[in-house]
């Protein structure tokens, strides 16, 4: 039996966290995502959960610890945003190199500098090539069926990789929504036991890992550590498929909000999909065909898949909460327009950046870029492709 | 506790040939005495700090190590070692696991007093049940003789070069030892290899099995980076202590030992001549320099003492 | 189980690694020739050896064997000729080229 609640993201999290009861948990607070090993902490210190909790004195010794800890064969996570994020950067590589399928609960947040502690997702983009599976949410909802849905994924046994699920710093991370929790025991039979095959404390056989590598054999282990994140589609979706069996609740490897007969599609990540969704309404109302693609499998990226759910769009806003400095646009951009290149599609595409530092987006700064997709169409020109959103000109 | 000699060299061999660390490396005779200290049975998981001894030890797809390894990055053995002991409570606490293990890290200077000295500061505080071996080599060897801030004063190193303007490294050496006995961690030990290893026996034995975090600082020497004569590492070590530059001590519980004190106390200059990163100590003009390395050692020792009597 | 290190030589294919490359199994070191590196070694004169075994803690190779309390002959498969041993010995008992 489900229960509603009305929960923050970061609670919503931590009570996933209890049900899974993982069983190492490292942490180190940093804003926005503090709450989540703070919630987590009274969990363990009222002995609802068995896990090892280690209050570390950085960042890069909460992903170090939990790469420790997942290697000796415990289910491991962390949770960080931001800055944190950034110092736990050269450990990314590592865990997912060394193939452990530990979680990090991710908080988006800007990263310095200028300081900032709101949203954007200049974090989690700076980590997109570290060989980690990313799942972004929407809302306080998707960000808890995420994290319950997490080690099923990063743990099976094609993929074998660490997984990040990201949502929103204040946007998800601290407002409080109606939402649907699971049984305690329902969520601990759909997430299981762990059980890798070579693990530090294994009785049976010791293991070592970490291994000096000569470039006789580097390529050939990146190249082997590509083929888990090759699994990763199809794991996301069938761990998504068993989800639904026991939530209702349905997830892909992105959303299509009204793209049914859309001329016009704005792809985003994160909470401002519920903003677009809104103005999508309204100019639905108004008979405009707009629509949108809400992404929440990033890493791996399902290029195909979008390509064909926006092969009948004319013209296309990619928004991206993050700069890539490439002075074409940012990361997600790059990507999906990669993706329509090779579908060799003949839409118009330009890429917006919005957001950044906890920018307000508004119904009608999302109603603009469908008018702006508007006149691309008619002018048959995509114009400036590298646009920014919600700024002072 | 009690040290038959011959007993223990007859226990198995925790670190297997075939690594590929320099010959006449003290890394490895550090590691090999100090996994002597575990009990014959007892398992261990084994961390290290990026270094020599990690990239010898364990490239793919040979491993030196009798135990379980892990080797994460450079400066984070602490912390890597505090996820592994964190995983065995809570393996152990849900009856998942029966085994007992020991857990042992090792570090060279640069990876323990500096890039990994938050990582290892953090593992001491929080105390866990883990030791922490330095083997103190003097310098970043591994990238080629680097100064590191266990570098002792005076040193020609790489980036300390000795020149028209330079006498080597211009500043003293950091007293990690002390700096971890002020963590108030249940033992911190300073050994070296002297006489049947008797001292690091029982200091790594202590180490292992007092629970709580331990501390281990081993003077390893390294031939390539002090240009000694090879052979002549016991030597070295031997002269090292007797000229009380590296003395041997133990923090227990935070009341400090000192385990050995010379009957003559042997000039620095000792320890210093056959070192090829001291030579130009020794220049017409330069006494001065082996003036002041004395006067630092003396205070030192006299530190040492007075902290010891207490 | 522990991994057959055999499979995983210079000409494995990227499929063939270990996942993760984490080696199942421990001191598969002994496989890699170490003794090659130096043409010098010590000789161990057996009948001067009063098997004090001061030889055995200061050899950084483990290239001194010792079983039932008593040393044997050096493994020249991995000794790298370092000559500390040569020192250690306070019987004469071993010699090198080179050792004093």
């Amino acid at each position: 039996m489900a229960k509603r609640d009305r929960l923050s993201g970061n609670e919503a999290v931590a009570i996933a966290l209890r049900q899974i009861n993982p069983d190492v948990f490292p942490a180190f607070p940093i804003t926005p995502s503090t709450e989540i090993p703070q919630y987590f902490a009274s969990f363990a210190a009222n002995g609802q959960v068995d896990t090892e909790f280690i209050p570390v004195e950085s960042e890069h010794s909460s992903m170090s610890a939990a790469i420790g800890a997942s290697a000796a064969g415990a289910r491991s996570l962390t949770a960080t945003s931001s800055c944190g994020l950034a110092y736990m950067w050269e450990e990314l590589y590592i865990a997912a190199s060394n193939r452990l399928p530990l979680a990090l609960a991710l908080v988006n947040r800007a990263l310095s500098g200028p300081i900032n502690i709101n949203c954007d997702h200049s974090d989690s983009m700076g980590a997109r090539d570290a060989g980690w599976i990313q799942i972004y949410a929407e809302n306080n909802q998707e960000a808890y069926d995420n994290m319950v849905q997490a080690f099923r994924i990063s743990e099976h046994k094609d993929v074998r990789l660490p997984i990040m699920i990201c949502q929103d710093g204040f946007i998800t991370s601290h407002a409080v929504e109606n939402m649907e929790l699971l049984e305690d025991e329902d969520v601990r039979k759909f997430v299981g036991e762990y059980e890798p095959e070579n693990y530090l404390l294994n009785p049976e056989c010791p293991m070592a890992a970490g291994p000096y590598s000569v470039t006789d054999y580097y390529m050939e282990a990146k190249r082997n550590q590509a083929e888990g994140m090759r699994h990763a589609e199809k794991a996301v979706l069938d761990v998504a498929a068993e989800f639904k069996a026991l939530s209702g609740r349905e997830y892909g490897l992105f959303e299509s909000y009204r793209m049914e007969d859309a001329d016009r599609a704005v792809v985003m990540i994160g909470s401002a999909a519920g903003t677009a969704k809104d103005a999508i309404d309204r100019l639905r109302e108004r008979g405009e065909k707009a629509g949108l693609i809400k992404i929440r499998l990033f890493r791996p990226f399902p290029a195909e898949a979008i390509a064909e759910a926006l092969k009948n769009v004319k013209a296309i806003a990619v928004m991206d909460r993050a700069e890539g400095y490439t002075n074409h646009g940012g990361p997600l951009g790059a990507d999906v327009m990669a993706a329509l290149f090779r579908a060799k599609s003949p839409a118009h595409a330009i890429n917006i950046v919005y957001g950044l530092g906890g920018r307000d987006v508004r119904v009608g700064d999302i109603e603009n870029v469908f008018e702006d997709l508007n006149q691309i169409i008619k002018d048959g020109d995509a114009g400036e492709t590298y646009r920014y959103m919600g700024i002072r000109e | 506790m009690s040290y038959n000699f011959k007993e223990m060299m007859n226990r198995p061999e925790r670190l297997a040939p075939g690594h590929r660390m320099c010959a006449g490396c003290g890394g490895t005779i550090a590691v090999r005495n100090v996994l002597r200290g575990l009990h014959e049975g007892d398992r261990a998981v084994i961390g290290n700090a990026t270094g020599c001894l990690e990239v010898s030890t364990f490239t793919y797809p040979y491993t030196s190590w009798e135990d379980s390894y892990i080797h994460n990055a450079f400066e984070n053995a602490g912390a890597t070692l505090s996820g592994v002991e964190g995983a065995y409570k809570a393996l152990r606490r849900k009856g998942k696991l029966n085994e007992t293990y020991k857990f042992i890290t090792f570090g060279g200077d640069g990876g323990t007093y500096d890039i990994g000295f938050q990582s290892l500061s953090g593992a001491m505080e929080r105390n866990h049940d883990m030791v922490y071996v330095c083997y103190d080599n003097g310098a970043y060897m591994n990238t080629g003789i680097q100064r590191s801030s266990a570098t002792p004063m005076y040193a020609d190193t790489t980036t300390t070069p000795v020149g028209s303007e330079s006498h080597g490294k211009p500043q003293n050496r950091k007293d990690l030892a002390a700096i971890i006995a002020a963590h108030d961690v249940p033992y911190v030990a300073q050994t070296t290899f002297v006489q049947n290893f008797k001292d690091l026996h029982i200091k790594s034995e202590k180490a292992i099995y007092t629970p709580g975090a331990a501390f281990l600082n081993i003077m390893a020497p390294c031939p390539r980076g002090w240009r000694y004569n090879t052979p002549d590492i016991m030597e070295i070590c031997k002269l090292g202590v007797e000229t009380c530059y590296w003395p041997l001590f133990e923090v227990v519980e935070g009341r400090w030992i000192l385990n050995y004190e010379p009957k003559k106390k042997l000039p620095v200059e000792d320890f210093l001549r056959p070192q090829g990163r001291f030579k130009h100590l020794f220049n017409p003009g330069n006494e001065y320099l082996i003036d002041e390395f004395q006067k630092e050692v003396d205070r030192r020792w006299e530190e040492l003492l007075f902290r010891c009597s207490r | 189980m522990a991994t057959d290190i055999s499979k995983l030589g210079l000409k494995a294919s990227w499929r063939d690694l270990t996942e993760g490359m984490v080696i199942a199994g421990a001191g598969t070191s002994r496989e890699f020739n170490t003794g090659e590196w130096s043409t010098s070694k010590p000789l161990f004169i057996e009948d001067k050896c009063k098997q004090c075994l001061l030889c055995v803690p200061v050899c950084p190779d483990s290239s001194i064997p010792v079983a039932d309390m008593k040393r044997g002959e050096f493994d020249y498969e991995h000794c790298k000729g370092c000559g500390i041993c040569v020192k250690a010995c306070p019987f004469g008992a071993i010699t090198m080229e080179g050792v004093e």
